[in-house]
């Protein structure tokens, strides 16, 4: 059959035309080989745009498209759909982009144009090449695996299970919540973290169609979109949940009668025993046994007054990791974030003088049913009278993190505000800039102004302590260019947000990408925010960047509502790009087995020829890259496609 | 009609071919029987002369071996395309260049000075080099001018058919000769041999392990090879699986790997690339530092892995004729 | 070398990794030099060598071919080393044949780093420039 090939070049606007001569590009594409008819369009992804290819489908009878706009991963299936519209399959479509691989890469408007007509001319001579490439489809599991039960989690969890679909939500530590749990009051509204949590955490304990795995890990996923095998590792609690009554006798009753131990939920300023829960409304309400400080563990030898406390006998010291299997649709992360580790940036003193907090203790000490009880107090127990909080401590600062960690300047006015509040201590906030630009957050930052809290635009250069336990902050003001000194009782550093510290390891067990610093990274940062570049795998929360609690909520019910979206279509189509083996060619040498990294391919010693296995090739390309005989072929790559795109981008 | 004339010519080469030639033993009765061979000056007495007088296309076909690299080869090869009217490039330096297709690599000059001047055999005080003309006792006579580089025969004139080899193995020249005989004409630029790599025909092909993996590349001298066993499994570079079979496996029966004189199966741009691209892939190493040390000590790879191939690779071949 | 010399340059990009860089690189407004021409494959373990002669038989100057990060970055498994072990035999070969070897480049350009990519493509490109034309291909003489 002869070729009839469309090309059809977008402006973008002005994206591609403001650059690009698409005029001349036209003209010029139109006199390639077997181009039957070539255009440009205001936007081609537009309805009319998408309307006239396929009306000249049908009136020039053509069997290629070479759509010239943006990119294959923007716009890629749009088109394909376009062409499918047409009556033409989808594979016969090649995407060039003269948009982020031209127009907005380049200087000169005329190297730009010539630019994009080899551009073009590479995929014209490629689609001359395309053949028609048949997908299958595979059904989808409608179980959803979430990895990290903060609130980013457990909102995505709970508006699947309300859509009536089954969950796994995996979550590391001990008990649910992450770090909202441990807040106090929430900006810009105040209202108290627990209370509109702790609602959602036990509707996620009492929802049927969510499995809750704490203290548990992903070890391994498996499988592919709409197909895949978890493992996730469970760690010994030492208290049985199938037998604990939540009743918390076993704390009680631990021989160590006073907490002695570090607490990791309240950030290093309180303290627990060995058996232990967050705090008392913890989700799920059974506690965990920590071998590190538990004298059972450490000895061998401990009289186990726990256990004889336990009215259900559920603490068991023989408990072992244990491996479960589920199979899922989708993948959502949402490991969120941890706090930036203020004894890094030394000029803070923190860690090494008295009275110097972070803002995540703050929010611990605040708390009613923190180690403190919610009262504010120096270390020799009085009260703070003069109390500075630092903004931007480890964010905004090329030696840390040179991004703005968002939710700090927010947290520095809540703190500031909560302060005078409760112990009308006279407070003053050393910021950079004050970033209020969420919803009511001005007025709160307005507010909390007119209450009095002092703003010093300022960089603190050292502190250091001073007479009375006090502590002395050199700062330059940045508005007088002066440095000044000022004495406080207490100081605040408002920390930014980072990623885990683990983050690669995690990454890669979730087949994700991140960014340079660790944070997950989205497929489009404006059209796809919480898709990532996996299929069927999902990013909400902090995890993707630092963010606030409303923010959080809303990626997450996106999250959960393209995870959704997979499940309720019910198939996924299976990889295009697999590979083909002709059995006329194929010599039986099995180079492509011994490259192959999914072991898609077997040896049909019978025939002595090589076999794919379609389900498990993923389209890498590496066995036709190999293949001596020249029997493999890669759909939408083979050699034949790729040699005439090389040769049209050099060809003048 | 009488019996179809066919004919045979050497350019630069080894002889090797002809040998191969006369190697089908009694066969060549039957041969000899059924065409009439017009030319074949390495048998017998033959001149230019005999080749231009004949009509154009009067021979039905002809067997042209060995490498172009000098103005004489050229001019015959043009005689021999017009007279005949099929060519048949006969041998790997016909085919694809072969080992004197190897200089490609160095250019004129050097290459001169080494053979003519500082070989380790030679004495040539006044530094005598190839000239074009060579005038004694008043008589002027014209010398074939070296050329700047070899080429293999479809550089330099249309060729119909190849027989592949270094040499062609006797059954592959009989395939080729009955095949024409038999009238049923391949399409043009078939290769004879098979159309599948020798692993496909090698004995050894069943031993290879569910993975070819390679920790290490030796040479056939560095190692006790097991003569039962997949030589490239065994850590020896073996280039079966990029090679065109139809050789009957004699290198892999006779203890040694295969090095690619059949050339590249149908569809393959360079051989030498393809070679390298399984090579280099079942190396078992995921270090970068690992894989470059390992990869250094394979000794000369342009020799290795365009033994046969180099003129006619992409990097040195003159003529192209596979885009669209 | 002639003053106007433009270098033709491939630059064969994996999909997860780099052309999303150079995708970052566009909607980041940078710039580098038109000279680049990007070609995708899958997997930089799908690159043949036989590409890249193609590439320099049809008058590419310089070939870049970049992928994901080893050791662990590569969407399948360990498609960058199997582009690398082909990448240092082919270099070594070239190198032989006469065709200078730092005009096949080997990189590794993640999803973000689009910087880089602006780095690398622009001093690969001056590098090239300096080279000169690649006139190796169709050395001749005498037919
Ligand atoms: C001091 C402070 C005060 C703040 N105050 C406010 C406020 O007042 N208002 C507001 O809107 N925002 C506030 N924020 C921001 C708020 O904390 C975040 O928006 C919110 O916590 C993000 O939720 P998340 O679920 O994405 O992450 P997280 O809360 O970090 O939850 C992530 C969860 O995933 C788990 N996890 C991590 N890795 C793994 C893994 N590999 N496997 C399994 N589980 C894993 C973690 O243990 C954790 O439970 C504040 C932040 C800080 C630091
Ligand atoms: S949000 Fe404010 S305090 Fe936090 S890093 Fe940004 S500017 Fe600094
Ligand atoms: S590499 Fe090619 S010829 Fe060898 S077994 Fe695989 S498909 Fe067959
Ligand atoms: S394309 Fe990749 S995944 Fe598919 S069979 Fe080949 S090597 Fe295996
Ligand atoms: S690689 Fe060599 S030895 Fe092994 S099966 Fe192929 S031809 Fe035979």
């Amino acid at each position: 059959m002869e070729t009839r090939i469309g090309v059809y070049i977008c402006h973008c606007g002005t994206n591609i035309a403001g650059k690009v001569n698409v005029d001349e590009v036209r003209e010029y594409a139109s006199h390639l080989k077997n181009v039957v008819v070539a255009r440009n369009y205001m936007f081609m992804c537009s309805e009319p745009g998408q309307e006239m290819i396929i009306k000249d489908i049908k009136e020039y009878g053509l069997n290629r498209i070479v759509v010239a706009a943006c990119t294959e991963t923007l716009h890629g299936h749009t088109f394909r759909e376009v062409a499918k519209k047409g009556g033409l399959n989808p594979y016969l479509v090649q995407m060039v982009s003269i948009r982020e691989f031209d127009s907005w890469v380049t200087e000169d408007k005329v190297e730009a144009t010539e630019k994009a007509k080899s551009l073009i001319r590479a995929g014209v001579y490629r689609v001359n090449y395309h053949t028609p490439v048949e997908t299958t489809t595979y059904p989808v599991d409608s179980n959803v695996l979430i990895v990290g039960a903060g609130i980013a989690g457990i909102t995505a969890a709970l508006v699947l299970a309300d859509a009536g679909k089954h969950v796994y939500l995996v979550e590391r530590q001990g008990f649910i919540g992450g770090n909202m749990a441990k807040f106090d009051k929430t900006f810009p509204t105040l209202d108290c973290a627990s209370c509109i949590l702790t609602p959602k955490m036990s509707a996620v304990k009492n929802n049927p169609n969510i499995t809750l795995f704490t203290y548990s890990e992903v070890e391994k996923i498996d499988g592919f979109v709409g197909n895949f095998d978890v493992t996730i590792r469970k760690k010994p609690r030492y208290v049985r949940e199938d037998l604990c009554i939540g009743c918390l006798s076993c704390i009680e009753n631990c021989v160590y009668k006073e907490p002695r131990f570090m607490s990791e939920f309240d950030e290093g300023i309180g303290k627990r025993k060995p058996v232990y829960v967050s705090f008392p409304q913890a989700i799920p309400l059974v506690p965990v046994i920590d071998p590190e400080t538990c004298i059972q563990f450490r000895t061998g030898k401990c009289v186990q007054t726990c256990l004889k406390g336990c009215p259900t006998k559920a603490i068991d010291f023989s408990m072992k990791e244990e491996i479960v299997k589920v199979k899922v649709g989708a993948v959502i992360a949402a490991t969120g974030f941890k706090v930036f580790d203020a004894t890094r940036d030394t000029k803070y003193g923190f860690g090494r003088y008295p009275n110097i907090y972070t803002t995540i203790q703050m929010e611990r000490m605040l708390n009613s049913a923190g180690p403190t009880g919610g009262e504010i107090r120096l270390q020799d127990g009085s009260i703070p009278k003069e109390v500075a909080i630092i903004n931007c401590v480890g964010s905004r600062n090329e030696n840390f993190n040179a991004y703005c960690s968002r939710v700090c300047c927010m947290i520095g006015l809540k703190h500031a505000h909560m302060l005078r509040d409760s112990i009308g201590a006279n407070v003053t906030i050393f910021y950079t800039d004050i970033r209020a630009n969420g919803k009511g957050y001005e007025e709160f930052y307005r507010k909390v102004m007119l209450e009095g809290v002092n703003f010093v635009r300022g960089e603190v250069a050292s502190i250091i302590p001073s007479e009375n336990n006090r502590l002395t902050i050199v700062f330059e003001d940045t508005l007088l260019s002066r440095v000044r000194k000022k004495d406080v009782d207490m100081v605040i550093l408002n920390v930014g947000l980072e990623p885990h510290d683990d983050w690669e390891d995690v990454r890669k067990v979730l087949n994700l990408t991140c960014t340079k610093e660790g944070w997950l990274m989205e497929k489009h940062p404006k059209l796809a925010p919480v898709t990532s570049l996996s299929d069927g795998r999902f990013i909400a929360g902090a995890a993707q960047f630092p963010k606030d609690i409303p923010d959080t909520v809303a990626q997450a019910e996106a999250a959960a509502a393209e995870a959704m979206s997979l499940i309720d279509r019910g198939f996924v189509e299976s990889e295009p790009n697999v590979i083909r083996i002709d059995e006329e060619r194929c010599s039986g040498c099995r180079m492509c087995i011994s490259v192959c990294p999914f072991s898609a391919i077997t040896y049909n010693e019978e025939k002595n020829i090589a076999e794919v296995n379609t389900g498990l090739c993923k389209g890498c390309g590496a066995c036709a890259a190999v293949c001596p005989s020249k029997a493999i072929s890669q759909n939408n790559f083979t050699d034949e496609e790729l040699y005439a795109e090389i040769m049209g981008v050099l060809r003048e | 009609m009488g019996k179809p004339k066919v004919g045979f010519y050497w350019f630069a080469s080894c002889g090797g071919c002809e040998e191969s030639q006369v190697d089908i033993a009694e066969k060549i009765v039957d041969v000899i029987n059924a065409v009439d061979i017009a030319i074949w000056p390495v048998a017998l007495d033959f001149k230019d002369s005999d080749l231009e007088r004949m009509e154009d296309g009067e021979m039905v076909a002809c067997f042209l071996n060995g490498a172009i690299t000098n103005s004489e080869h050229r001019r015959i090869a043009e005689l021999f395309r017009r007279k005949s009217k099929y060519v048949i490039a006969y041998g790997a330096c016909s085919y694809m260049g072969g080992i004197p297709g190897l200089e490609v690599s160095k250019d004129k000059k050097s290459l001169i000075e080494r053979v003519y001047i500082k070989g380790d055999i030679v004495v040539n005080p006044e530094k005598k080099v190839p000239v074009t003309e060579y005038t004694e006792d008043g008589i002027k006579i014209d010398i074939p001018e070296i050329y700047e580089r070899p080429y293999s025969l479809d550089e330099v004139i249309d060729v119909d058919f190849y027989v592949p080899g270094c040499p062609p193995t006797p059954n592959v020249f009989l395939d080729a000769v009955n095949t024409l005989l038999s009238g049923k004409i391949p399409e043009k630029g078939y290769v004879f041999g098979s159309r599948k790599s020798l692993c496909n025909e090698c004995p050894l092909n069943k031993t290879k392990p569910e993975k070819v993996l390679v920790k290490e590349f030796k040479r056939p001298h560095e190692v006790i090879l097991d003569p039962e066993k997949c030589y490239l499994a065994q850590g020896v570079i073996c280039l079966g699986p990029v090679t065109r079979g139809g050789c009957d496996a004699l290198c892999i029966k006779g203890g040694m790997p295969c090095t690619g004189c059949f050339g590249p199966l149908d569809g393959i741009k360079d051989y030498g690339a393809k070679a390298i691209s399984y090579i280099a892939s079942i190396l078992d190493s995921k270090d970068l530092d690992e894989i470059r040390r390992t990869l250094e000590k394979i000794p000369d790879p342009l020799g290795t892995f365009y033994r046969y191939s180099l003129p006619g690779s992409l990097m040195y071949r003159k003529r192209i004729g596979d885009e669209k | 070398m002639s003053e106007n010399f433009e270098p033709k340059i491939v630059a064969i990009f994996c999909y997860w990794c780099t052309s999303q860089a150079a995708e970052l690189a566009g909607t980041s407004r940078m710039t580098y030099p038109p000279n680049v021409r990007i070609v995708k494959t899958m997997c930089t373990g799908r690159v043949d060598p036989q590409f890249i002669l193609w590439a320099f038989r049809n008058g590419a100057d310089g070939v870049i071919v970049s992928g994901c990060h080893p050791p662990n970055d590569c969407h399948y498994e360990d498609g960058n080393f199997k582009w690398f072990r082909k990448y240092v035999l082919l270099s070594r070969t070239l190198e032989q044949a006469g065709i200078d070897p730092k005009r096949l480049r080997q990189e590794w350009i993640s999803a973000s780093e689009a910087d880089k990519l602006k780095k690398v493509l622009t001093e690969f490109t001056e590098e090239i420039r300096q080279l000169g034309p690649l006139n190796h291909t169709i050395r001749e003489g005498g037919v």
